[in-house]
């Protein structure tokens, strides 16, 4: 028997099942609930909270200057020398010559494993290691001993330690010392995961190396390195918290704690740190996600999915490409 | 255009090529055939130095490749004069290592805008020209993602075109289609064969290979085991070796 394949079919009635029961996620929902109304309780009826002095606290001058000059300004400042000197020591990392693969080796070895804190607290007192800096020739007087010229000095400038090595530039130092020996790992991760044939295209094209790394490898590497730099700016935003140990006192947490001392009421400022730590960080994932978004041009689901369609289409109308004459 | 004498390429105790010599005359297609593991794709990477050989000399319109010779010793060249070198080179890879951040004008843009340094409005147009003589016209704006795979390499030569190249090196270059988009690839090495293209194309499609190149090298275990004009030596084999693998791939 053969049936006529042009036939229409009557549409079959569409599936009435019964979904499958999911008694956990209402289990779940209720201790939840339960757990919240808790949380908001505590909130509202504990009189230690003392909103209304949390409230007046948090914008006073002091806190708001620590907020935009040592936890804001740090942090920008510590990312942009750490991510700069991190992308050096990854390519140094990388690169043919073992002398320079060494030293970069050797600079992450050392900064991953200080604790940051132990960092910052010897940047805030160099100035006893030396308690004047100066730029010149390097070992001029015992270069003058040998050739009998005492005290020989070839020197162009230099600074009091105690001018600059504490407050801001120790801090900054301390932290974007630190940081750059962990951007450098991530920033070396992402050049090795950009496949090696786009070198090779960009080299055959008669690119040097320099190019070939700004043009071709370092915008692919982004991808990759983006996401890690978001977290590690916001353990920076975290960690100016810790530039009592130079000290440097115009700080968030430090100036929130002072008055919560002061007024011998400390846990409504400990309360308004994770508040204030809390919108920063929100503002810094918007951040991330415009960024993420820049380096993925050409990549991700949108541009899969405008291919497909454009398949589809060319596979309909005959497509509007002939081959070369 | 292209002349190779004994040359050898090693890998640590691995001897890649073992004494490849070929001569490449100006406007020739030269079509390298061979089983997989054979050096071919080494052999191509060693004439725009993408890989150091270890023995012999390679010459690309008399220069010699990657050394210079002063004084009867030989000297390596400069990283900076290496690039200059491939600039007269043109290579297709397999697999088309498009740039994927840049939309296909950009990617044909790119070595001449950086490495030549013409003029943003010059290069674009003939890059344009470039994409419309491959057939790709309409597709300057897209992201190398969005193409088929044949209209990515079609991409990647006019990319390596737009350096203006005295000689094309391809490897493999229609091996990563899907067969129906072979066709699309050949035909643009065809058109560029007979605007007179110096061509060294390592293919398995022997069709290609019999219509339009001018001389077939089979190339088996770093050596090259039996040359000749391509429609003799896929006819009337003469190596054993070559008998065996023509019979797998025809
Ligand atoms: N960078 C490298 N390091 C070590 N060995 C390599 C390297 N490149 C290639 N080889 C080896 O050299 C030999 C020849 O490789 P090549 O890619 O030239 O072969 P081929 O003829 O192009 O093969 P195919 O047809 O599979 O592309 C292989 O055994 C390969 O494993
Ligand atoms: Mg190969």
């Amino acid at each position: 028997m053969s049936t006529d394949v042009t036939d229409v079919r009557a549409r079959p009635e569409p599936i009435k099942a019964v979904p499958v029961r999911h008694p956990g996620r209402w289990v779940s929902i209720a201790v939840l609930a339960v757990l919240i109304a808790m949380f908001v309780h505590v909130l509202l009826t504990n009189s230690a909270f003392h909103w209304r002095f949390l409230k007046e606290s948090m914008f006073r001058p002091p806190v708001v200057d620590g907020l935009l000059r040592g936890t804001l300004l740090m942090t920008l400042c510590a990312m942009v020398v750490g991510v700069a000197l991190g992308a050096v020591i990854a390519v140094m990392r990388l690169s043919d010559n073992p002398i320079l693969r060494s030293v970069a080796w050797a600079y992450t070895w050392f900064f991953r494993s200080v604790p940051r804190l132990v960092l910052l607290t010897i940047c805030g007192n160099l100035g006893i290691l030396w308690s004047r800096v100066e730029f010149g020739v390097p070992f001029d007087t015992q270069l003058g001993k040998l050739f009998g010229i005492s005290a020989l000095h070839l020197r162009i400038g230099g600074f009091t330690s105690r001018d600059v090595f504490t407050g801001f530039f120790a801090g900054l130092l301390g932290l974007a010392l630190s940081e750059a020996a962990y951007m450098a790992e991530i920033v070396r991760a992402g050049i090795q995961s950009v496949d090696p044939g786009q070198g090779e295209a960009a080299e055959a094209l008669g690119l040097t190396r320099g190019q070939t790394l700004r043009r071709i490898i370092l915008p692919q590497a982004m991808r990759v390195i983006v996401p890690p730099t978001g977290n590690e700016t916001m353990a920076m935003l975290k960690d100016t918290s810790l530039l009592i140990a130079v000290p440097v006192t115009y700080e968030l947490f430090f100036q929130l704690d002072a008055i919560g001392h002061k007024k011998f009421d400390p846990f409504p400022m400990y309360v308004a740190a994770c508040l204030w730590y809390l919108v920063l960080s929100s503002l810094l994932l918007v951040g991330q996600y415009f960024i993420e978004r820049h380096f993925s041009r050409g990549y991700g689901q949108q541009a899969r999915a405008r291919m497909r369609l454009r398949g589809l289409a060319a596979e309909q109308g005959g497509g509007g490409e002939g081959i070369a004459t | 255009m292209v002349r190779a004498e004994n040359v050898h390429k090693s890998f640590g105790h691995l001897e890649v090529l073992k004494g490849i010599d070929l001569e490449v005359r100006h406007g020739e297609v030269c079509c390298v055939i061979g089983p997989s593991g054979s050096g071919k794709s080494t052999f191509l990477r060693c004439i725009n130095h993408l890989e150091k050989i270890n023995a012999g000399r390679i010459w690309v319109d008399g220069d010699l490749i990657g050394y210079r010779e002063r004084g009867g010793k030989l000297h390596e060249m400069q990283a900076k004069e290496v690039a200059a070198q491939r600039r007269s080179i043109g290579m297709v890879f397999q697999r088309f290592n498009l740039f994927p951040h840049m939309t296909v004008l950009e990617n044909v843009m790119e070595a001449p805008l950086r490495v030549r340094r013409e003029s943003k409005a010059q290069v674009r147009e003939r890059a344009i020209e470039l994409l419309d003589r491959v057939g790709l016209a309409n597709k300057v704006d897209t992201y190398p993602g969005q193409c088929s795979g044949g209209q990515q390499q079609r991409v990647a030569i006019a990319r390596a075109l737009a350096m203006r190249p005295k000689l094309m090196l391809f490897d493999e270059p229609t091996s990563a289609l899907d067969p129906e988009l072979v066709g699309e690839v050949l035909d643009v090495m065809k058109n560029l064969a007979a605007d007179g293209m110096t061509m060294v194309v390592v293919t398995h499609e022997i069709g290609f290979a019999r219509e339009v190149g001018d001389s077939l090298i089979f190339m088996d275990g770093g050596v090259v085991v039996e040359a000749g004009a391509p429609r003799d030596v896929i006819a009337n084999p003469q190596h054993e070796r070559t008998q065996a693998f023509l019979a797998k791939v025809l």
